[in-house]
């Protein structure tokens, strides 16, 4: 079963974000999982404006390519460059190193706890 | 109709490696183990255990078998020496691809058939209809024949080191591409070819059901000191269009014929029969088809970083010229591969077109096959 880290919350399209300010947003390991090997990441720029539940990127693996949606609205601070460097921090770490980018936060999405997202999605809840 | 997945006998092996399974053909086959990144590599670089019992395998035996072949199929099975395999396709009458197929010679009258896993029923059931005045027999055995595959450079060592009867082990390190030879392994009797769909030396092990995990088991045991390691049909993609070969249902299909597909050399013209499809061939192939006229298959090399994928549309200066019918990052080249159908124009090695990632156009060039070629 996929990790579900306890101190996130979660969007339904499997990010994650947590409560530091800037806030950072990764993807979950249900949806690492699901896509394999991740092997390129495409996230907007610092100072880019995003809007909650919009697309905001793109996470591509050996296979697919699947969407970024941003679960909150506000504009982009930092991106993190080792995950675009080494997309497979996304697979080894993808609430560690793996993290995307960080948000200053206007407002929030629609989000999950970490109970409620693991319920939704057949994960383990972990600290 | 029931619509649930079907399972090979390995199924069991499968769960107990915490394989992630994918449809494939309607069997719930193992997609990846782990990495499907790392399995590629490994088939690379040492070794990959494939199970492929979802394949068909169909008998043809009888008086009329090596005839009866050369009419119900696009090759010369009839010239194939006994102990030989061939790679062929069974066409439709306007010479449509029904599927790609290996055909191994048994014995002077006897034939084995391995059609796709998808299409196993539609050649079986083709095989049968078109044997009607021949005297043969066409016996569909994919029900009860496992298919295990070990791939990479190691896979000789690793079969040597299992097979128990006298002389097989030097046998097996003779045997040549595209030839099989019967062997024991521990009391499993196993048809053996030196065959495989990943560009590097392997061999595809045919068995009865009943013996599919024991021989699993041992191959991957023997292996353990080479590096063996499972692999899914995710690496299996990726390593066969690494070395540029097609699959049925992205590059080859009812829509085109074998020319299209670049592979007019597979059907024979020399053979006497008037086997099923050759009418049409051999019209589509004085009109110039995938040569002077319509689509021919491409090999493309990224220029960028993104991959194209099934089903993108292939650009001339804006204009859609073609469409890709595979394509992902090659891990091991490092640059993104596909194979595309594209107007006869725009095919000659060297052509600068793009592929529409989602929108956005990204460069790729026409490059001759295969991607790799693996050291020999």
């Amino acid at each position: 079963m996929s990790a579900v880290k306890s101190s996130l919350r979660y969007s339904a399209e499997h990010e994650w974000i947590d409560a530091s300010s800037p806030a950072k947003v990764g993807i979950s390991q249900v949806a690492a999982d699901a896509l394999g090997d991740v092997v390129y990441v495409d996230v907007p720029e610092a100072g880019t404006a995003l809007t909650a539940g919009e697309t905001c990127g793109e996470v591509e693996s050996t296979k697919s390519v699947s969407d970024l949606y941003s679960p909150v609205t506000g504009t982009i601070v930092e991106v993190n460059q080792a995950a675009i460097d080494d997309p497979s921090l996304l697979n080894s770490d993808p609430y560690g190193a793996g993290w995307l980018f960080t948000v200053e936060v206007e407002s929030e999405g629609a989000l999950l706890t970490a109970a409620e997202y693991a319920s939704a999605n057949g994960g383990d809840v972990v600290d | 109709m029931s619509t649930i997945s079907r399972h090979t006998a390995l199924h069991p092996t499968h769960e107990g490696l915490n394989a992630h399974f994918t449809d494939f053909g309607g069997w719930d086959m193992p997609l990846r183990y782990g990495s499907e990144l790392a399995e590629h590599k490994a088939v690379r670089e040492a070794a990959g255990l494939f199970d492929l019992s979802h394949m068909g395998e169909v008998w043809v035996s009888g008086p009329d078998a090596a005839t009866f072949l050369n009419t119900a199929l696009a090759g010369n099975l009839a010239v194939v020496k006994v102990g030989k395999a061939k790679y062929t396709m069974i066409l439709a009458e306007d010479a449509g691809i029904i599927d790609d197929l290996i055909v191994y010679r048994i014995a002077d009258t006897r034939f084995l058939v391995v059609p796709n896993a998808g299409n196993a029923p539609v050649v079986a059931a083709a095989l049968a209809e078109r044997a009607a005045g021949f005297d043969v027999e066409v016996k569909d055995a994919s029900d009860e024949t496992s298919l295990v595959a070990v791939q990479g450079p190691a896979a000789e060592a690793i079969v040597a080191s299992v097979v128990t009867g006298d002389g097989q082990a030097a046998a097996v390190k003779e045997l040549p591409y595209y030839a099989w030879t019967a062997v024991a392994v521990q009391g499993i009797d196993v048809l053996l070819a030196r065959t495989g769909y990943t560009g590097e030396d392997g061999f595809e092990l045919f068995i009865p059901n009943v013996d599919a995990a024991r021989l699993w088991d041992i191959l991957f045991a023997a292996g353990a000191g080479h590096g063996i390691v499972p692999c899914g049909l995710a690496a299996r993609d990726s390593l066969r269009l690494e070395a540029g070969m097609p699959l049925y249902g992205n590059e080859l299909s009812l829509e085109i014929t074998p020319l299209e597909a670049g592979l007019g050399p597979v059907v024979s013209l020399k053979k006497e029969e008037a086997f099923v499809g050759r009418a049409a061939f051999e019209a589509a192939k004085a009109e110039g088809r995938g040569t002077s006229t319509g689509r021919r298959l491409v090999a493309l090399k990224g220029l960028g970083r993104r991959a194209a994928r099934g089903g993108y549309d292939v650009l001339k200066d804006g204009v859609v010229v073609g469409r890709v019918t595979s394509g992902q990052p090659s891990p091991t080249l490092g640059y993104p591969v596909a194979l595309a159908m594209v107007d006869v124009e725009f095919a000659g090695p060297g052509t600068a077109l793009d592929a529409d990632l989602r929108g956005k156009a990204e460069p790729f060039e026409v490059v001759s096959l295969p991607f790799y070629t693996r050291q020999k």
